[in-house]
């Protein structure tokens, strides 16, 4: 939240808005390619912000790029590919899925399974070491049925 | 001589948490009551002191004293008063020294309300604060000094960057911390209870209204603080998942589980080193958070400057904090007893279920933030984790998360019958599915709609089902009007605040969905009489002109509302140019309604005549700040019931 | 005996992250490597400053001999820092060095170069959006780059020169690669 503190710090001329109307493309559908390509890369000087929340002047020049590229005929990953070609995998905010970013992209749903482990040791224990909650008998069934219907 | 004396009693403060921990545990073991009381005392000394030095660090920020390195660095003559006391905090060493004054505060607290705790239990949660505050003091007198002096005083100071200097900055941090220390009072009772070998309902019953305390504080920070962003960085956005976020992120997640957990122990004496766990855990990501923004480990846009060998000291702050209360963990939690029994379909397997999926959240957010610092540790290069991921990946265990708050607090505790639950909510789950389909039609019945629907339909079910538990214990429309009035009397706070805490998070999503699935963003060149369309108005810009503030001089524009061609609204954002530091930032100016905020934005003057304009509709976006607040109100509620009042009588009922 | 293990986790998982809190202390989060080691240098065709003399900069200059390319600009605070040192390594010429006059109007770039001493071997201009320096991978300036007789970039460095990283990397680089 605190981004812009550091990309003020780390300009060097005026900023402008970021996102310049000058810089947009006529076609609205291109531009709006151009704007969901632009918020998953990474503006390389302010560190944890995208190129199109960014007032740095390296952002803009990305912008642009990214935007010459859509015109010149680029998919959307083409157009990611040619930065990547250039600045690594740093540059995109949304990490690729390979060996380096498996543990990242498998992790939460290891840490839910470890999660259900856990539950399930619970559980167990409980079961080994106590016994279960006694189901009900059959008064008290229909003492909860009756009470049931009374509140359903 | 006032600032001298805030240096000094800061020094002295060091020695009086040192003596308060060793007095407290010492006189613990020994079952020494003078040594224990003197422990209490030194606790109220501690929490004297360091309001002194805070207010002599105050008092230097409001007459300006730029002899102070701190004071000339972080302020200037000409900031408004405000800003000046906000500006104490707004920094590296002041706002440790805010952190460690709330500490104290907190041990303090425990002194003089807590006249019914345990007198063991008392001096060893005393002796555990004193031990954090000794340490936070250390930090502070060694690395972090504000109160150091400079040879040559100058003139006039560099200045608050004027993008915190707005009053939901100010007042942020402050939140947070009392929410981040609040959670060193959960901490020191589960370390106490560690040392003791001994959990139980009571023990329970003190921890929660602390961590509540510390729950609707951070609440309200972090709300606070993503409220700031959203109006003054001029983005249109409220939350970036930067790491300092998260930092306070994690300590929230893991504090609500908490909430959560402690609550079974009170009422069932179960879960009880999980709870003792989460108490450790949910202070050590408070703890993490300062270690990661002030140590330069992960890049984050702070503006604390980083520097290694603070990141040292709190990196072995952090070992001995967290190591330590682990190791003792580890040895101690084995002996503490298992308690009562339940199925896993039961109000205690809802509350495990919501404790293992806030965890999972928290551990997720934990991956992310550090996964950089693994690849980059490893040799493996640089990789970015940002925005994309966390939506990625967060959204899935909220999900299940939020389907089953709205059926817990129906469930009976011990076992239940979730299906006969269900059936009683007949009404809810066709409300629910009406909602996701009216939503998804509404919003034009595509295939991409179908996520909003869906977002919708769960914040329906949430609401409904949390009032429809109040709607159960009432006999709503089935007993008559004073019998419903005379149930509705009985409940308790508490169960009112859980109601709107969980209907405020069902609110607060609506907010989400709405403004994530359907914001309008408009840019363009305005010269002045031209307009330009946003959402279901028109909007002309009528004027600019140069209107001069106390620190700094602005461009403001007047902005024009039409909607069906009659005038509707006047908004007048400004771009601000500061003079010390010398630094524009813009105030956006926002039109706030129940369905949408009209959000504008002025740029500075284009090369070609006129002015870049940023225009935002917010959908919705209200509900989230509305849903935020009516949150913390639910945990506050809660902490006014009658069993939660800090010192009140032991073994009162149960509800 | 299991469940003791269980209870000693999350001391365990604790420990492991210290593990990389400590080492991260010692990492610069902010310092990107270059993913162009060992590739030619990017096609390019960059204008010459106005009066300099010389043709501007291409990709076949590279080829032949080690070369520094620097990225400078007349607005760069950093850059005025740097000069007195490429300046020097001029005098001494153990290597060209090209410069890459960045984001910068030309005219001003030549005024800059006249006013500091002008240091490089050839200077093309890259104006905004600065499509070299993006093929480069540069974030800001000054950056320079070793590049090989063959012209491919081997080595990339982000900063000014000064005489300890001269000395201590760069000149040994280039002294490797003249062999």
């Amino acid at each position: 939240m605190k981004r812009l503190i550091l990309s003020l710090l780390l300009l060097t001329s005026a900023p402008a808005l970021a996102v310049d109307p000058a810089e947009m493309l006529k076609d609205p559908a291109q531009e709006a390619r151009a704007r969901e390509i632009g918020a998953e890369l990474r503006c390389l000087v302010c560190q944890n912000q995208s190129i199109d929340d960014s007032d740095a002047d390296l952002a803009k020049d990305l912008r642009q790029i990214v935007r010459e590229r859509i015109s010149a005929g680029d998919s959307d990953s083409a157009v990611k590919q040619f930065l990547v070609d250039r600045y690594g995998d740093y540059v995109l905010l949304k990490p690729p899925f390979n060996p380096k970013t498996w543990l990242l992209w498998l992790g939460p749903l290891g840490l839910a399974l470890a999660a259900g482990l856990v539950g399930r040791a619970y559980y167990r224990r409980q079961r080994r070491e106590g016994a279960a909650p006694q189901p009900l008998s059959a008064e008290e069934q229909r003492e909860l049925e009756r009470i049931m219907k009374d509140q359903g | 001589m006032i600032t001298e004396s805030g240096h000094f009693a800061l020094a002295l403060a060091l020695f009086v948490a040192l003596a308060q921990s060793g007095l407290g545990l010492y006189g613990a073991r020994r079952g020494d009551d003078a040594l224990m009381r003197c422990a209490s005392g030194a606790a109220v000394a501690l929490m004297l002191l360091t309001l002194v030095s805070f207010g002599a660090l105050t008092y230097a920020y409001v007459v300006s004293d730029f002899s102070l390195v701190n004071v000339a660095t972080n302020s200037h003559s000409a900031k408004p008063m405000l800003y000046k006391i906000s500006g104490v905090w707004g920094n590296h060493e002041g706002s440790l020294l805010l952190w460690v004054t709330i500490l104290a505060l907190f041990a303090g607290a425990v002194v003089l309300f807590g006249r019914h705790l345990p007198p063991l239990l008392k001096a060893r949660v005393i002796a555990v604060q004193g031990l954090v505050a000794g340490a936070f003091l250390a930090f502070i007198l060694f690395t972090s000094n504000p109160f150091m002096r400079l040879a040559r005083p100058p003139l006039d100071g560099n200045g608050l960057n004027p993008l915190l200097q707005d009053p939901g900055l100010a007042f942020h941090p402050p939140f947070l911390y009392l929410g981040y220390v609040g959670f060193s009072m959960a901490f020191s009772f589960a370390i106490a209870a560690l040392i003791e070998g001994r959990v139980d309902a009571a023990w329970a019953r003190w921890v929660r209204p602390w961590t509540l305390a510390a729950w609707v504080f951070l609440t309200l920070g972090i709300a606070l603080g993503s409220w700031w962003a959203y109006y003054e960085l001029g983005w249109g956005g409220w939350w970036y998942w930067d790491p300092v976020e998260n930092a306070s992120f994690m300590p929230w997640l893991a504090g609500t589980a908490l909430l959560h957990s402690a609550l079974v122990v009170e009422k069932r004496d179960a879960l009880k080193s999980w709870t003792i766990l989460l108490a450790i855990l949910t202070f050590s990501l408070s703890l993490l958070g300062t270690f990661l923004v002030r140590s330069g480990v992960i890049t984050s846009v702070h503006s604390f400057a980083s520097d290694p060998g603070r990141g040292m000291f709190i990196l072995a702050m952090l070992t001995a904090v967290a190591g330590g209360s682990l190791t003792l963990y580890a040895f101690r939690a084995p002996a503490l007893k298992a308690g009562g029994l339940f199925a896993p379909l039961s109000r205690e397997g809802g509350l495990l279920l919501n404790n293992l999926l806030l965890s999972t959240a928290a551990g997720t957010v934990l991956l992310g933030t550090l996964y950089p610092l693994f690849v980059d540790a490893l040799g493996g290069g640089k990789v970015s984790v940002g925005a994309p991921f966390y939506n990625a990946v967060f959204v899935p265990i909220m999900i299940p998360l939020v389907a089953a708050m709205a059926v817990g607090p129906l469930m009976t505790w011990k076992r239940t019958d979730l299906l006969g639950i269900l059936s009683r909510m007949k009404f809810v789950v066709a409300a629910t599915l009406l909602t996701g389909i009216a939503v998804w039609v509404l919003a034009g019945g595509r295939l991409g709609d179908l996520a909003s629907a869906g977002g919708m339909a769960l914040a329906a079910w949430l609401f409904l089902g949390s009032l429809w538990e109040i709607g159960e214990r009432s006999m709503l429309f089935r007993a008559s009007g004073p019998e419903v009035v005379a149930r509705l009397k009985q409940i308790p706070l508490a169960a009112w605040g859980m109601t709107l805490s969980h209907a405020g998070l069902a609110i607060m999503i609506v907010g989400i969905v709405g403004s994530s699935a359907w914001m309008e963003e408009r840019i363009q060149n305005m010269k002045v009489g031209e307009t330009a369309k946003l959402h279901d108005v028109e909007i002309r810009l009528d004027s600019v002109s140069e209107v001069p503030g106390p620190n700094y001089a602005a461009l403001s524009g007047t902005f024009v509302l039409l909607k069906d061609g009659k005038e509707y609204q006047r908004l007048s954002p400004e771009r601000r140019q500061y003079r010390q530091p010398p630094r524009p930032t813009s105030e956006t100016a926002i039109h706030s309604t129940l369905l949408g905020d009209y959000y504008t934005v002025i740029g500075e003057e284009a090369p070609g005549g006129g002015y870049v304009t940023r225009f935002y509709w917010q959908p919705l976006i209200a509900w989230m700040w509305a849903g935020a607040l009516i949150m913390s109100l639910g945990g506050l509620v809660s902490l006014f019931d009658r069993r939660h009042r800090i010192g009140a009588p032991q073994g009162s009922r149960k509800s | 005996m299991k469940r003791r293990l269980a209870y000693l986790l999350p001391v365990l998982v604790f420990l492991g992250l210290l593990g990389f809190f400590f080492r991260g202390l010692f990492l610069d989060p902010k310092a990107i490597p270059s993913v162009l080691i060992d590739r030619p240098v990017p096609q390019m065709d960059l204008a010459a400053l106005p009066g300099r003399g010389d043709t501007g900069l291409k990709s076949e200059h590279f080829k032949g001999q080690v070369s520094l390319v620097n990225i400078f600009g007349s607005w760069c605070v950093s850059c005025v820092a740097e000069h007195p040192m490429l300046m020097r390594l001029k005098a001494e010429g153990v290597v060209p060095i090209h410069g890459i006059d960045w984001r910068d109007d030309p005219v001003q770039g030549m005024l800059w170069l006249q006013k500091n001493g002008d240091p490089y071997t050839r200077v093309g201009t890259d104006p905004p959006p600065g499509r070299t320096a993006v093929d480069f991978g540069v974030t800001g300036a000054p950056e320079s780059f070793i590049v090989d007789a063959e012209g491919r970039i081997r080595y990339k460095h982000v900063g000014i020169i000064d005489e300890r990283n001269w000395r201590q990397t760069l000149l040994p680089i280039i002294k490797e690669l003249q062999k």
